[in-house]
């Protein structure tokens, strides 16, 4: 297993590796990374098949006789191999599409590279043109630019000539960064960006060796360093070895940060505590190093805390060194017919290659896999809930995992203590609450049109790890509270602890989670608790909450003036307030509160007349119709009731009782 | 109320109401003639002669009895005379409290001669029968029920517990200081922010899972209430004990200067100001005695005792009561002590903060603008802007007591 095959070997080696058996730690459990399921399969490497792989593409090549009897390139997302025939003419050295597979290179001499105009579907290749170089060249697409580096002359050449003293140079697809090593040492890097066909220089750093080297020879390994983008940004990552005069407990991984302006720095280092061969991958913002004499892995995630030794930060490995998943091969082709058992893939094998950011090939197996991390099983490695939860944070498909993190720590067995309850709930709320502040910052420049001037400008990404309130209510408060496992004490005592979390990072809680509140206090008959709760307007003012007070009322009666208290605080519930005491016959009461806003003049008398009649109260009656004649006189200046008022039975009803000459009289001038 | 106001012209002198007799009796104690005196459970002042208690307890059976004939579930209440005024009260089913109270004299003089003029109309009822109530409300707090002690070894049992109890209790009276806050008995709410609030929230739940034999949590600060874990009627007389006489208790020596609360001879310890109001003085001493008083809830039906445990740092006091069964063990108190002094000290500076901030805000510095007393019967919250400060011995109302008078009969009119 080796860092990154030397140049000009792409080739992957035929043959040797697998014996067959997994060993590994794979018995002790949790495994938390995995061979991805959809590998891609290829022919293995033999004499009459030569196999590449292209970086840039991550694309595996397979030429069967130099492209006469086949090429075959398969892809990790391109589910279609693509297929096609070239004329052999002699060993093919390297071959590479360009971004879109659009144009074919080929290097079959040292000194020449073919160039094909692919179109799909079309089974033979159309011969556009032919490039002499001098010796030795190596390819590299920059999209639809090739470049050649000449190892010969080592210099570089593009449209533009930079002419440097170049040891080795490593190039990182995803961030378009080209890295050469120079000096002769080979330990001062020099970055180069390139973006639409120009070519920026960046500032050239170096990289700290573990001891003075005692002769003047090359003492930085290509082998040693890889780039990769971790949390967006740009890191070379440098594999320091063990050395006996450094007083380090083991190999390091050091992280320089390669901005793309300003100079590179020394960031993060990886304690790895242990010696041998190493490999290293970056899988969803994390770092794997492969650990070829234990057929172990170990990962780190720079956003945990760490140790800050003044200069970099020093991280040590975030879960127990665990083996990669034991993989099953099928046995594929005709000679499966009599259904043989799937062959256990030897992993950590000698004949692996790695390449970033998180590919594994066997060349002997003619697999390429993707690297995943699962985080199912870190769920049990990692105790601590609250770095567990800064780690599950920051990965991409972490839902699910949190929210069963969650659902699980609020029942037995495992049932966390409050205080670790609330330190999830304040995590999870910092995160939803970062989205939104960055969503609402995002709507107030739109709103105010500025979003042309700052073409920067983009809507926040809402990533997997912003769990608001209804995932919360959905996958865990609601089922938690319904299992009705746990003491009521802990049920509310959680409830309030998210409540509280939502609340000291400002993020409005939503009605359905009152409701939770209310539901419970409830059905334990804990209403001065519920009482309590509103006293301090922790449960805050909304209709649906004043309503379901209201239906309270029958087995807690106070709930009914708590519940008008709250539609008179909303200020925009004055109808469902006059409804409320109407429907109690508290017509006085409505009256007087439609008469206090200034809304008595529009009101419907017979609504008021219709309660005054229900409540059977005569005094009542007489009052509230003598109310509206008042009414009717001060508007109309006569204090009978129009046709369109529909009161005639109350003024019959009135006449029955009190008698005709009760009706008020039309004051003349 | 009227305490000692020198009149003007005359030289008149007020003499506050006092308590004349304070007894309980139950008719079904000694209901054959000449047993009269079984039915005696307790009589205050107990120097009064034999014969004159069995006198006084039965006219007021008398009275009881006969007003039950015009009103058969609302028998007297009180009873007028030109000297005094007395109270009735049936707590429990034939279990009767009365209390005696002098109406309060101007003392004229007239030829040199003192004349004494009771004022009959002074006092009002409605306090007095609340004081009554609450005289019964504070014993079932420490001791439960008549009831409970007749079933625990019978009369023998209630006579003692109400000798002991009353005995002093009475003395804490002071029934010249009662007004219309007596009636209401309310609870003075601290006002407080939603988010502090719910940082008090939590801290019970914590402490309530750390200390899991804590069945119930109360939160006070500046002797006013912020949360409850009992039910209203039992929160609404331990309010009253650690208000009138708890914290009082404790305040002076603090005033003092003595008793110094910071402790910092625990060595690794976080420093706090937590201390125990109740229970051990001294944790260091392996001797201390963890004894805390008994306090009985719930008495209508689950009847539960409990162990009161009052723990203050600063301004927040926290009430934790656990089962009686379990006793408080010094280990206990110590765990107690080490997890909760240093997390209620940093609350209690919270608090105090947060209240600053908000009483800036809100300008609630300045006299208040208008005198009022407020009064939610449903959350029993109470607010006066009369009371500049309701102690147990003086009622400091920053109005003419005729005013207090006043909005008394217009209490009691409104909730006839």
């Amino acid at each position: 297993m080796s860092r990154e095959p030397p140049p000009g070997e792409e080739e992957a080696p035929g043959g040797g590796g697998g014996d067959g058996t997994a060993r590994g730690r794979a018995g002790e459990g949790g495994c938390y990374l995995a061979l991805c399921a959809r590998p891609v399969h290829f022919e293995k490497a033999n004499p009459v098949n030569c196999v590449f792989f292209d970086e840039a593409n991550k694309q595996v090549f397979a030429v069967r006789s130099g492209g006469a009897t086949g090429v075959v390139v398969k892809g990790l997302e391109d589910r279609n191999p693509i297929s096609f025939r070239m004329e052999d003419k002699g060993e093919v050295k390297c071959i590479k599409f360009s971004l879109g597979n659009k144009i074919l290179a080929v290097q079959r001499t040292l000194k020449s590279v073919e160039f094909l105009n692919f179109i799909p579907d079309s089974p033979q290749l159309e011969y556009t043109q032919e490039c002499k170089v001098s010796k030795c060249p190596k390819l590299m697409w920059l999209g639809e630019t090739l470049m050649l580096v000449l190892p010969e002359k080592r210099s570089l050449k593009l449209l533009k000539n930079q002419s440097i003293n170049v040891n080795w140079y490593m190039y990182c697809p995803e961030s378009s960064v080209i890295l050469l090593s120079t000096t002769v040492l080979g330990n001062v890097l020099q970055p180069f960006y390139f973006k639409s066909g120009t070519m920026s220089k960046l500032s050239k750093f170096e990289i700290e060796l573990p001891a003075a080297p005692k002769s003047s020879k090359l003492s930085l390994s290509e082998r040693d360093i890889a780039m990769a983008t971790i949390y967006g940004q740009l890191y070379v990552l440098y594999l320091r070895h063990h050395s006996r005069t450094s007083n380090s407990t083991g190999a390091e991984v050091v992280l320089y940060h390669l901005p793309r302006e300003g100079s590179c720095k020394k960031t993060h280092i990886l304690k790895l505590n242990r010696t041998g061969k190493f490999a290293l991958n970056v899988v969803d913002n994390l770092v794997v190093v492969h650990h070829q004499d234990t057929e172990t892995s170990v990962i780190f995630d720079i956003k945990l805390k760490g140790e800050f030794d003044g200069s970099a930060t020093i991280h040590q490995f975030v879960l127990p060194p665990r083996s990669i998943q034991p993989y099953q091969m099928p046995v594929a082709g005709p000679a499966s017919v009599t259904s043989q058992s799937p062959v256990p893939c030897k992993l950590y094998s000698s004949s692996w290659i790695v390449f970033q950011p998180d590919i594994i090939i066997s060349a002997s197996e003619g697999y390429l896999w993707s690297l995943q991390v699962k985080l199912e099983p870190v769920v049990n490695l990692l105790l601590d809930k609250g770095k567990l939860m800064d780690f599950l944070l920051q990965r991409k498909e972490c839902k699910m995992v949190i929210l069963s993190v969650c659902s699980q720590m609020l029942s037995e067995p495992e049932r966390g203590s409050l205080s670790v309850i609330a330190t999830v709930f304040d995590k999870l709320n910092h995160e939803y609450k970062k989205y939104l502040e960055a969503e609402q910052s995002y709507t107030m420049v739109v709103e105010a049109g500025l979003s042309r001037s700052n073409p920067l400008l983009k809507r926040p990404v809402r990533t997997q790890a912003v769990i608001d309130q209804s995932d919360m209510y959905t996958h865990v408060l609601s089922v938690f509270t319904e299992k009705k496992e746990a003491p009521h004490k802990f049920t509310i005592a959680v409830l309030m602890e998210y409540i509280r979390s939502l609340n000291q990072f400002q993020i409005a809680v939503q009605h359905y989670l009152y409701e939770l509140v209310v539901k419970t206090l409830v059905q334990h008959n804990l209403f001065y608790m519920l009482h309590q709760f509103l006293q301090y307007h922790v449960l805050s003012d909304s209709k649906p909450l004043a309503c379901l007070l209201l239906s309270l009322e029958s087995i807690y009666p106070p709930a009914h003036q708590l519940s008008l208290d709250m539609l008179k605080r909303l200020s925009t519930a004055n109808d469902e307030i006059v409804e409320v005491l109407l429907s109690k016959h508290q017509v006085l009461a409505a009256l007087r509160f439609i008469r206090g806003i200034g809304g008595h003049d529009s009101i419907s008398a017979r609504k008021f007349l219709d309660a005054a009649k229900q409540a059977e109260d005569d005094m009542l009656f007489y009052t509230i119709f003598r109310f509206f004649e008042q009414r009717n006189q001060r508007l109309r200046g006569n204090p009978s009731f129009t046709p369109g008022e529909h009161c005639e039975e109350h003024v019959t009803f009135f006449k029955q009782v009190f008698g005709e000459q009760a009706l008020m009289k039309p004051t003349t001038f | 109320m009227a305490t000692a106001a020198v009149g003007g012209a005359g030289q008149e002198k007020q003499l506050a109401p006092t308590l004349l007799s304070f007894f309980i009796y139950n008719p079904k104690l000694g209901p054959k003639e000449g047993e009269e005196e079984k039915k005696i459970l307790f009589y205050h002042p107990n120097e009064v002669e034999k014969n004159e208690k069995i006198r006084n307890v039965g006219l007021c059976e008398a009275i009881v009895q006969f007003t039950r004939t015009f009103s058969p579930t609302k028998p007297a209440k009180s009873l007028h005379t030109q000297k005094n005024r007395q109270f009735f009260h049936e707590p429990e089913e034939n279990f009767w409290m009365v209390m005696v109270v002098r109406n309060p004299i101007i003392e004229k003089h007239k030829d040199g001669k003192p004349v004494y003029e009771y004022q009959e109309e002074e006092l009002l009822d409605k306090v007095y029968s609340s004081v009554l109530q609450q005289c019964y409300s504070m014993y079932k707090l420490f001791n439960g029920t008549f009831l409970k002690a007749m079933e625990d070894g019978g009369v023998k049992v209630l006579k003692e517990r109400l000798e002991k109890f009353f005995h002093r209790y009475l003395q804490t009276l002071h029934l010249q200081s009662c007004d219309l806050l007596d009636v209401f008995c309310g609870i003075s709410f601290f006002p407080l922010d939603k988010m502090t609030y719910l940082k008090i929230q939590s801290f019970i739940n914590r402490m309530e899972e750390s200390l899991n034999i804590v069945k119930y949590t109360a939160f006070l600060y500046n002797d006013q209430l912020i949360w409850s874990g009992l039910e209203q009627d039992d929160m609404r007389i331990l309010y009253k004990y650690l208000t009138t006489s708890l914290f009082p208790r404790h305040m002076e020596p603090e005033l003092a200067g003595r008793d110094s609360p910071i402790r910092a001879e625990m060595p690794g310890n976080l420093q706090h100001y937590g201390r125990f109001l109740t229970g051990p003085l001294n944790l260091n001493d392996p001797e201390a005695k963890c004894r805390f008083p008994k306090i009985f809830v719930n008495t209508d039906d689950t009847y539960e005792e409990l162990h009161l445990i009052v723990y203050k740092a600063m301004s927040a006091a926290v009430c934790f009561m656990i089962d009686a069964s379990i006793p408080p063990t010094l280990e206990f108190c110590r765990k107690l002590d080490s997890i909760v002094g240093p997390q209620l000290t940093v609350l209690a500076s919270d608090i105090c903060e947060q209240y600053n901030i908000n009483k800036r805000i809100s300008g609630a510095e300045k006299e208040p603008q208008f005198k009022f007393i407020y009064f939610n019967h449903m959350n029993l919250a109470e607010k006066s802007t009369i009371h500049m400060r309701k102690t147990p011995s003086v009622s400091l109302a920053s109005v003419h007591p005729d005013l207090m008078k006043i909005l008394g009969d217009i209490n009691s009119d409104f909730s006839r």
